[in-house]
């Protein structure tokens, strides 16, 4: 009873409305409902289930990198290789159906382990050798990148390709695996279920698993959970193994999107990935990372950007209006914690 | 009355589900030293940050030699000759700066002109200070590498240099040893006699009655009284804090003590542990007691698997235990209440619930899932059996008084099915109140042929508490004593190193 009073009155100790505390969980939400009817009343044929599930679609790939971010952020963490590991996991499926000619299950499976491994060297550098989390993931998001690119022979993995050595690529990219990213399910497109899936599934395992828990611990305060009998080390690895699974995941929607493997196909996300979770520390009043702001956060990213197109807003000043966001956002988030 | 001086009238202060003070009168005489005291939670630390600019939203005056005064801010009142030494000791100094720039960090943001620092000014007066303070610190250490005593001091040292009227020190002796209190007291009497008015706050009821002039005591947000020390005696004082006496400070425990059940043989290691030689037997209180630095702390953190042992052998049970961690050290069946509780014992941005189910946390699992139910059910246990004073189990433990905090770092440990529990400085700002219940649970871990292992710098606890006692000083164990069979001066001889050539 009390938690719903808590939910929704918001009045301050003198009885008066604290609209702050109204901003600082629902906020973003508002902002969110307020462009969504900004953009239906401004642009025509806005607010239609085509473009709708248009947004949905393209905010999928940033959503799922942001959520890969997320999980290193809840050991207070940061890692900026999960657009360069989508990327090189994107090329990795297109080889193994494409160059390898091995079984679809393996163009999953393969990158996932890829990403998974990834994300095992990037704790080892970080916890082992003590280097910040930053740059280490600065330094690996440039190894993969560079290395995807000396290991392929050009720029993009697609069917038949020509082959250095004469001839075109021997494999062809199974119509299975591009449904994954082109096909639909009840007029939605399948990375949208895949969005959605992936988000429900990391917010219940952060949120409702001991697990979950003990992640948020070690970022919370690394020596008192330690004391309390956390592996923490353990809890970092985990952090960014699951990171760069989840990435992995990205590229291998996005490559069957594409249906071609190219260097550096998701460089372009991981700014807006970034703020996308970044922007989720501040909905609902969490205050912290967690999966559903992410989800929000991408998805207002994804509105205002295909409103702006939409009202033929130059495209290179649609940064500023990400960046507006984003500080609001953030600043919801930091001036609560301060007061 | 005597006009001179400050005084603050109806001063009330609300936060989200607590009336944190309700119409407290207080006030302070030109130079004379006044006790602030009460209960955990009572409202102290809040009516002196209201004092020290910290909250706004206040009702009530404060005057200063009968001119009313308005304190919106720190600097306001640092304006005013108002200068206070928090509670929490962490929240104040900047951990990678220098020592010298913590305590010159007044002047580097206020006094300074200009855009250039005299680096060699900054730390001839930093050491100035430590000096006149009988301290020996390195001032180009970092204040992160200082142990809590240290960075206390390095605080009292800031404060006490800056041209105050009004000193608050908001227990400051909780961290400190038996001289450095010592030396705390000349520093008061010293500033004291410059009429400098200082207002104390602490737990330890025999510090005040050396000390202090008048008392007044706060009870749940409110004013109960202010008294002459000279007219009091501990018991009254506590009766009137508490509102109810006092029975007995240390409840008996009458407990057979059993057979072996952890043994330490020639430990060696991190934090300078040196040949530790020791052991407890079920259903015994065994004490570890020494000064601040005498190695307590660094040969409990060594026990849970926190620091890095390099030779020696522990035997839980019978079995030989290594813990590589403290998560190792867990499974083992140890558990430990460290010492520093906002750095160590609790994470502050987080609830009393999550807090205190942390290292239990599997109890209230279903496979990975954790039960809601059975966390708030814990947390509401916790906080009655420890007596956590707080509107909810959802509460942020930063917005708990320190005392509180303390037993929240407690609570979550005392309800582990741990074998042997090693205590560090458990009960450091805890009210006597508490204090007696937390004592009367260690008594039942022990009923349970629990071993418990207490480490603390107060002889009182040793005494009153523990069946056995190893002294320790310097790293190693100094003495072995029988608790009734000792006294406070055999313990202090040995703590200082002596008696050893007998
Ligand atoms: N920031 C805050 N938000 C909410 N409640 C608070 C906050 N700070 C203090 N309180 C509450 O106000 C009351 C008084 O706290 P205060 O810190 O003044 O106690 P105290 O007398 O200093 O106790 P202690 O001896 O434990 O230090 C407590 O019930 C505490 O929970
Ligand atoms: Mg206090």
């Amino acid at each position: 009873m009390n938690k719903l009073k808590d939910m929704f009155v918001f009045t301050d100790s003198k009885g008066k409305f604290d609209i702050f505390g109204f901003l600082y969980r629902y906020g973003t939400i508002v902002v969110t409902i307020l462009a969504i009817i900004y953009f239906s009343v401004s642009v025509e044929n806005w607010f239609t289930f085509g473009n709708m599930t248009n947004i949905f679609r393209s905010v999928s790939i940033v959503c799922l990198i942001a959520l890969a971010m997320t999980m290193s952020l809840t050991v207070d963490g940061f890692d900026l290789s999960t657009a360069a590991t989508a990327s090189f996991a994107a090329v990795i499926a297109a080889k193994v159906m494409i160059l390898w000619e091995l079984h679809p299950a393996f163009a999953i499976l393969l990158p996932i382990l890829v990403g998974c491994s990834i994300g095992l060297i990037n704790s080892f550098l970080i916890i082992k050798l003590g280097i910040s989390d930053m740059l280490t993931t600065l330094s690996m998001m440039f190894v993969i990148t560079g290395v995807s690119i000396t290991f392929q022979q050009g720029s993009a993995i697609y069917n038949y390709m020509p082959m250095l050595k004469g001839g075109v690529a021997p494999g062809l990219m199974s119509e299975g695996f591009k449904a994954i990213g082109q096909h639909e399910f009840l007029e939605i497109p399948i990375p949208i279920f895949i969005m959605l899936a992936i988000a429900t599934i990391v917010h219940i395992f952060l949120n409702r698993t001991k697990h979950g828990r003990f992640l948020y611990m070690t970022g919370g305060n690394e020596e008192a959970a330690r004391l309390s009998g956390i592996p923490t080390k353990k809890y970092r690895t985990l952090a960014y193994v699951l990171s760069g699974g989840i990435a992995a995941i990205a590229g291998v929607v996005l490559c069957a999107r594409l249906g071609s493997g190219e260097v550096d196909s998701a460089g372009p996300y991981l700014m807006d990935a970034v703020a996308a979770a970044y922007i989720g520390y501040s909905v609902l009043g969490a205050g912290k990372p967690n999966a559903f702001g992410t989800l929000l956060g991408a998805l207002l990213v994804g509105i205002l950007m295909n409103g702006l197109v939409m009202m033929s807003f130059p495209y290179y000043s649609q940064n500023i209006v990400k960046g507006i966001v984003l500080i609001l956002g953030l600043g919801l988030t930091y001036y609560k914690k301060k007061g | 009355m005597d006009s001179k001086g400050l005084e603050m009238k109806g001063i009330s202060m609300v936060f989200p589900g607590v009336k944190a003070l309700d119409g407290v009168d207080f006030s302070v005489k030109k130079g004379e030293v006044h006790a602030l005291i009460g209960a955990n939670g009572a409202g102290k630390s809040t009516l002196m940050k209201v004092l020290s600019g910290v909250y706004q939203n206040t009702a009530g005056e404060i005057f200063i030699d009968e001119q009313k005064i308005e304190i919106h801010n720190p600097m306001d009142a640092k304006k005013n000759g108002i200068v206070i030494v928090y509670q929490e000791v962490d929240t104040a100094l900047i951990p990678h700066l220098s020592v010298a720039e913590n305590i010159m960090m007044d002047y580097l943001i206020g006094e300074l002109k200009g855009i250039f620092i005299d680096w060699k000014m900054i730390q001839r007066e930093a050491s100035e200070t430590m000096k006149k303070l009988g301290l020996d610190i390195d001032v180009n250490k970092l204040v992160s590498e200082l142990t809590l005593s240290e960075k206390q001091m390095v605080l009292i040292g800031r404060a006490v240099f800056h041209k105050a009227d009004y000193l608050i020190l908001d227990e400051p002796t909780a961290p400190l040893s038996v001289e450095e209190t010592d030396r705390l007291f000349e520093i008061v009497e010293t500033v004291k006699n410059r009429g400098v008015s200082v207002i104390f706050i602490s737990h330890r009821l025999d510090e005040i009655f050396k000390i202090c002039e008048r008392i007044t005591v706060l009870r749940d947000g409110q004013l109960v009284g202010n008294y002459l020390t000279a007219n009091e005696t501990i018991d009254t004082i506590v009766e009137k804090m508490l509102g109810r006496k006092l029975e007995s400070t240390f409840p008996k425990h009458e407990v057979e003590i059993g057979g072996k059940i952890f043994e330490v043989r020639n430990l060696n290691g991190e934090g300078g542990v040196n040949d530790v030689n020791i052991h407890i037997n079920a259903g015994e209180i065994v004490g570890i007691s020494g000064l601040v630095g005498a190695g307590k702390t660094e040969l409990v953190k060594l026990l849970f698997g926190a620091t890095r042992r390099h030779s020696g052998e522990v035997v839980l049970n019978g079995k030989s235990v290594a813990p590589k961690n403290p998560a190792a050290a867990v499974k083992d069946g140890l558990a430990l209440v460290p010492e520093e509780r906002r750095r160590e014992g609790v994470i502050v941005q987080e609830s009393i619930e999550t807090n205190s189910t942390l290292p239990t946390l599997k109890k209230y699992c279903n496979g990975p899932f954790m039960n809601a139910g059975m966390l708030r059910e814990s947390a509401l246990k916790t906080i009655r059996t420890v007596g956590i004073k707080a509107p909810s189990e959802k509460q942020l433990v930063s917005k708990l008084s320190g005392g509180n905090q303390q037993k929240v770092a407690l609570g979550k440990w005392i309800i582990s099915d741990a074998e042997v529990f090693l205590f560090d400085e458990p009960t450091k700002g805890v009210d006597v109140g508490s204090k007696a219940e937390i004592y009367k649970l260690i008594g039942g871990l022990v009923e349970k042929k629990k071993g418990v292992l207490y480490a603390t710098c107060e002889f009182s606890e040793i005494l009153g508490l523990t069946d056995r006692v190893y002294v320790m000083y310097n790293g190693t164990i100094a003495a072995e004593l029988v608790t009734k069979n000792t006294n406070e001066e055999e313990l202090l001889l040995y703590s200082t190193g002596g008696g050893r050539d007998e």
